[in-house]
Formats: C-alpha cells, structure tokens, sequence
C-alpha cells in the first residue's frame, strides 16, 4: 500500500507540476507535452519512454487496488456481526473514506484518460494540440465537467491526506511528536497538490488562460 | 433517573442473538454502569426471567475483563475510562442506551454480551514475554534502561488487554494491543533477544486469529481506556520491517 502509493504520489508531483505550464501560454505547455513523448532519444526510439513510465504507473495502480482489496475483504470477514449502533466516525474522516474515495478516484482517472489523453470525450480532442484541448474541455458551458474534476480532485486531496500518513506510519514512523508532523506534512501536502491541479481548471473557467 | 436499555441478547454461541429492550426505573447518577446492570438482573431475577451476561471482574478499570459497545461506543462516551469506571451521570434522565457486546470474528460471542477474547492469549503465546531464569529478582540498577524508554514501555505496559481497540476499529485489526505488547517488550533490554522473532510470531498470531488488518485508522486509540497511542503500531511496523530483513530467524517458539 505504502510503496506503491509513494510511487503514485511521486507521478502526482511531475503531473502537477507539468499542468502548471498551462500559465506559460500555448507553445510552452504544448512543447512540454510534446517533449514528454521525445525524452530518451535517440537512445530510446518513439514514445518508448513514455510507454516504460505508463507501465510503471499501471504496475503501482494495480498493486494499490490489490492491496486495498486485500485489506477490504479481511476486514469484511473480521466482523461478520455488524453492531446495530455505531458511532459514524471518531478517528480521521479521511481514513474512514478511503476505499470509496480511492473507487471515486479510479473511474475519475478512467474518465480523465478518455478525455485529455485519447481524446475521446473532449470537445477537440486533438492529442497534438493538448492546451485547445485543456481550455475547451473547462469552458464556463461545460461547468459540469469542472465540478466533476473539483469532487474527483478533493477526494484526491482526502486520499492523499489519510495516504501520506498511513504510508510514513507504515514504514516505521513511530513517535507522538513525528506523528504530529507527519500529519501536518501530510495535510500541507494534499491542500497543495488539490490547489495545484484545481487552478487550471479554474483559470480556464474565468478566462485566465484562453 | 430513568432509562431505557436496548441489550443484545444471545443464550449461545450457536443463537442467531437480537437486541431487547428493557425500563430501568430509579437509577442513581452515581452508579457505575455495570452497577445499574447489576439492578436491572436483580429485576430479571426476581421476575424469572434470565439475567443478561456481562464481563466484570476488578471494577476498579485495570483488569481488562469488562467491554461494552455502549451506543456504538466502546467502553462509553468517557474518553480514557472503562465501562466499569463509567458513571450514569454520563447519561440523562430519559436515555435510550444501547448495548451490544465487542464484534469481531476473533470475539466470537458466548452469552450475550460476553466475548471469547482467548484469540489475545494467542497472539501473547506467539511472543508477548521474555525468556529468563526465574529465581530472585536481578539488581535493577545492573541493567539501564534510558529515561524514554522506559516511559515508552511503560506507556505500552499499561494495555489491559480489554479489546475496545478491535471492538473500534473498523477493519477489526487488533494491531494497537499486538504493537503494545510487542512494543513493551522491544523497547527494554530485557527484550532484545527475542526482539525480531516476537514481532514476526505475534503478527503473524494475530493475522491467524481472524482479525483484519491496520490501516492506521485511528479509532482504536480514541477508544483505548488506557490512552495507547497510535505510534505505538508504527514502533511496530518498524520492528516488523527489520524483523523481515532479518532471514533465517525462526518466529515465536
């Protein structure tokens, strides 16, 4: 869960990271794109770089899922008997969400491919021009597609929350004060990536970037 | 005051179990919460009918015994207090309490409101104690332990073994009461021999026994009558993690 979760994480960085180039204009953030499928040549021919990260990512996605299905089912069969009153939640809203939040994630990735990778559910949907497709897809008379990329992006920001100190837990952190900062890190770290991806959007919805 | 009591009823390990709900008239705030028990079995005696079982023994919140999920509450709404330290004037006059026995496959339940917690024994079996000569006691200032540490393994040594944290928890992991017991053991010197062997055999004792496992969640702590902190796990992840480097070692004997 941990590991493969930081490996997503650090894909979340790059990926935020790379969408802030949308503030740079048109050329830059389509010379970006463009430039990610050309890293490693000549030594690597084509998108094979490109082609060896998405593996990697489907690799860590899959390994996610299964250990978070793993965790689901032995946790089902550990109460059979569900008590009749129970206390909604006393511990972390961000902890008792997890496995819906990361279902929500999942069809929201599925989604985000079709439309701003393939193309597919775009209204350009032209892969060589990505930032045409970045303002047509966020256009205010397609508010209801940035509402689906704000919920999907603030559960996200949950995920990540409860995610970055359950990881930095499971890999050995273990005094009350280094808990303390591990949750700090952890919140500071989902509120910037959360503002980080919602930002284009949102620039686009008010015209900053058209 | 006057209360109104619904109560999970099971005559068995084999009945299928239901909630019933019964009047308990003239309770005084200053009983405990088993006190107010024991009133209403005095009632179900007299009437003939059958007295609902429940766990007790020290009622002084140290021995472990007691364990009620007091309206989806384990031990109560007292935070670092046990069902039998719990007094009525947690409650007001005209409450609806429910009262359910802790739920796990590991707990599976006897009589009402008792659980078989011998799946805790299990996991202590695998590892929760030091190999010594017995005989007098040593001279305690031949070892040191550093001032932490020994808080620490103090602040672990104080588990009583009740079960709120998987009763809590909602995946029905009882990593917090394994880390404490691991943890107690691991942070003394007394403990290094066996330090990685215990780690391996008690988890994986726990793993065994039908519980689910941790993901840091953190109700376990909230509920925890003696205040072990979720750290606690993460001393024994990291136990756990060089106790996995460690090839060749043979786990808990």
């Amino acid at each position: 869960m941990a590991v493969s979760g930081i490996v997503l994480v650090l894909f979340l960085i790059a990926h935020m990271l790379g969408n802030l180039k949308v503030f740079a204009g048109a050329a830059s953030f389509d010379g970006y794109a463009h430039w990610l499928r050309d890293i490693g040549k000549p030594a690597l021919p084509g998108v094979w770089f490109l082609w060896i990260l998405r593996a990697g990512l489907v690799v860590a996605v899959v390994a996610h899922i299964w250990a978070a299905t793993v965790l689901a089912l032995r946790a089902r069969a550990a109460r059979p008997v569900q008590y009749a009153h129970r206390k909604k939640i006393q511990g972390s809203y961000a902890a008792r969400t997890m496995r819906w939040g990361g279902v929500i994630i999942l069809l929201f990735v599925i989604y985000h491919l079709l439309d701003l990778t393939t193309g597919h559910l775009n209204p350009v949907g032209d892969p060589t021009r990505p930032f045409a497709n970045v303002v047509a897809d966020f256009a205010p008379e397609r508010w209801y597609v940035t509402l689906f990329y704000t919920v999907a992006v603030v559960a996200l920001g949950f995920h990540l929350r409860h995610g970055m100190f359950s990881a930095l837990r499971s890999l050995g952190q273990q005094t009350p004060g280094g808990e303390r900062r591990a949750r700090a890190v952890a919140l500071g770290f989902a509120v910037v990536i959360c503002a980080g991806f919602l930002v284009v959007p949102f620039a686009v919805l008010t015209g900053l970037v058209s | 005051m006057n209360l109104t009591l619904r109560i999970w009823r099971q005559t068995g390990p084999e009945d299928k179990g239901r909630m019933v709900t019964y009047q308990v008239d003239d309770v005084s705030p200053d009983m405990s919460f088993l006190e107010m028990l024991d009133v209403l079995n005095e009632r179900l005696i007299l009437s003939g009918e059958e007295p609902v079982a429940f766990d007790h023994d020290c009622r002084e919140g140290i021995c472990g015994m007691c364990g009620l999920m007091i309206n989806g509450n384990a031990h109560g709404p007292q935070r670092g207090t046990t069902a039998c330290q719990l007094h009525m004037r947690q409650f007001k006059d005209g409450d609806t309490i429910d009262i359910e026995p802790w739920r796990a496959r590991a707990f599976p339940v006897i009589k009402d409101l008792v659980v078989d917690r011998n799946s805790f024994d299990q996991i202590i079996a695998a590892g929760g104690y030091i190999t010594v000569p017995t005989g007098s006691a040593p001279e305690a200032h031949s070892v040191p332990v550093a001032k932490a540490n020994a808080d620490a393994a103090f602040e672990s040594a104080a588990c009583i073994g009740c079960g709120a944290c998987v009763a809590a928890c909602p995946n029905g992991s009882g990593m917090l009461f394994t880390a404490a017991k691991v943890t107690q053991l691991s942070l003394l010197p007394q403990g290094q021999p066996e330090r990685y062997t215990r780690v391996i055999g008690m988890v994986d004792a726990h793993d065994e026994a039908g519980f689910g496992g941790c993901t840091n969640a953190g109700e376990c702590t909230v509920v925890c009558p003696k205040g072990i902190p979720l750290s606690t796990i993460g001393r024994l992840n990291r136990d756990y993690l060089a106790a996995s480097a460690k090839r060749g070692d043979t786990p808990g004997t």
